[in-house]
């Protein structure tokens, strides 16, 4: 536990030194979330209607941005080696870089998206249940990210293909991210979404860690 | 048997990247002892010592620790190994003290005298200066420093020597002597002649497969 601590530490301390990589994240979820109205048009209605859909892709987009970073640079300085090597299973080495690439980026995503919500005439009845969804899903792009950045590691400028693995993986979050917050407005009751979405994250919380070690290992050869 | 054996080798056969690199090559290293990996470049002594780190399995053959297979135990066997490889894993944004005090905290319980270490290899002057201005050789010392706070019995050292100074060497070899001193053995890939006591030598050219023969 100790272990996990100390790696968490460090890759916090890491990203908030090079080029501090969570303000990158949010001024990216910001810019690309300022082209829906300059793209759709003004009007306010439909902007409201397509908000907490834009708001929840735009967050995968800037979430999947910092992920090729996230194995990448511990393999070139051969960092990746000696973690293999200490008295921590890889499996918690994954855990904790997922949960300092959440802390870095997906954290501050959810907070935010309250924000980018009332950006785009977002019904005020949904920030709260975006925000809370967004604290379930985005440690889940995390988690299913890192397999894809375990598996793309020691390919040259793998960002592509680990965009092409990771997407389609990130569906089922943003659906019932999505739907989570149309189904509360609407007063259908959002819980049950927000606990599928905690279902996926329990879930991948629990493989992730394993499959992402196993491609790290393979990569490791 | 008179000195113990730690680790052993037995008809091992290495593949990489679909190409056989040796073959058939066995070894013992003794605890206390130092086995010195010579051979040419390409001929696979960086190769054995990922075998032994357990990076790759080996395509044939195993490995014995006290005369058990690794294989059963790879847990225990990588707190047993501290490897030092042909890269530095020195972060540029992480000064040379949290670096240095990362590794140690990773690898052991309680808090390593990691400030001891650096003044040992020449880095107490530099210890809050980021990794991004370190030279090459300053990279080296602060990656090989970290053997000084190893309780590991077996090190794995790829040609350690590389951009150090002499006086950066003969502290290599001061600690690996103190390694020795305690009953702990090192495999080392030189091209250098290296000033220690107790040291085997293995050739790997004779196992060496030349690129032409096809793999069996």
């Amino acid at each position: 536990m100790t272990g996990f601590m100390h790696l968490v530490r460090r890759d916090i301390r890491l990203a908030m030194r090079q080029g501090s990589g969570t303000y990158w994240t949010l001024m990216f979820f910001l810019l690309t979330i300022t082209l829906f109205p300059l793209g759709v048009g003004p009007e306010q209605a439909i902007l409201g209607r397509i908000a907490t859909g834009v708001v929840w892709v735009a967050a995968l987009l800037a979430a999947m941005l910092s992920l090729d970073r996230l194995f990448q640079a511990d393999y070139e300085d051969g960092s990746l080696e000696l973690l293999a090597l200490v008295p921590v299973p890889m499996e918690i080495i994954v855990l904790a870089k997922c949960t300092a690439h959440w802390i870095t980026t997906g954290l501050p995503l959810a907070i935010a998206s309250p924000i980018m919500g009332m950006m785009l005439n977002m019904d005020p009845a949904g920030f709260l249940i975006l925000a809370g969804g967004m604290l379930l899903g985005t440690p889940v792009l995390s988690l299913i990210g890192a397999i894809g950045a375990s598996l793309t590691v020691g390919v040259r400028r793998g960002g592509v293909l680990l965009s092409l693995l990771v997407l389609p993986l990130y569906v089922p979050t943003l659906i019932f991210g999505v739907i989570a917050v149309d189904e509360g407005v609407n007063g259908l009751g959002a819980q049950p979404h927000l606990l599928l979405l905690t279902a996926m994250l329990l879930g991948a919380i629990a493989l992730a860690p394993w499959a992402s070690a196993a491609a790290l290992r393979l990569n490791m050869e | 048997m008179g000195a113990s054996v730690n680790l052993t080798g037995k008809d091992l056969t290495c593949v990489r990247g679909g190409r056989l690199v040796f073959q058939s090559l066995s070894f013992q290293v003794a605890a206390g002892s130092v086995l010195v990996l010579r051979g040419p470049n390409g001929s696979g002594k960086s190769s054995l010592l990922r075998l032994v780190a357990g990076f790759q399995p080996p395509a044939e053959g195993a490995f014995l620790w006290d005369d058990r297979p690794v294989a059963e135990d790879r847990d225990g066997h990588r707190t047993r190994i501290t490897y030092a490889g042909h890269l530095d894993a020195v972060k540029p944004a992480l000064s040379v003290t949290e670096s240095l005090q990362f590794w140690a905290r990773l690898g052991s319980k309680g808090d390593p005298p990691v400030a001891d270490a650096l003044d040992r290899w020449g880095l107490g002057a530099i210890a809050d200066l980021p990794g991004a201005y370190l030279s090459a050789g300053q990279r080296k010392r602060l990656n090989l420093a970290r053997l000084s706070l190893s309780t590991s019995r077996l090190w794995l050292l790829d040609e350690p020597t590389v951009s150090l100074d002499d006086s950066a060497v003969d502290t290599l070899m001061g600690v690996i002597s103190d390694h020795q001193a305690d009953g702990g053995s090192a495999i080392i890939a030189t091209h250098t002649d290296l000033a220690l006591k107790a040291t085997d030598t293995l050739s790997l050219e004779p196992y060496t497969v030349s690129q032409m023969e096809p793999p069996s």
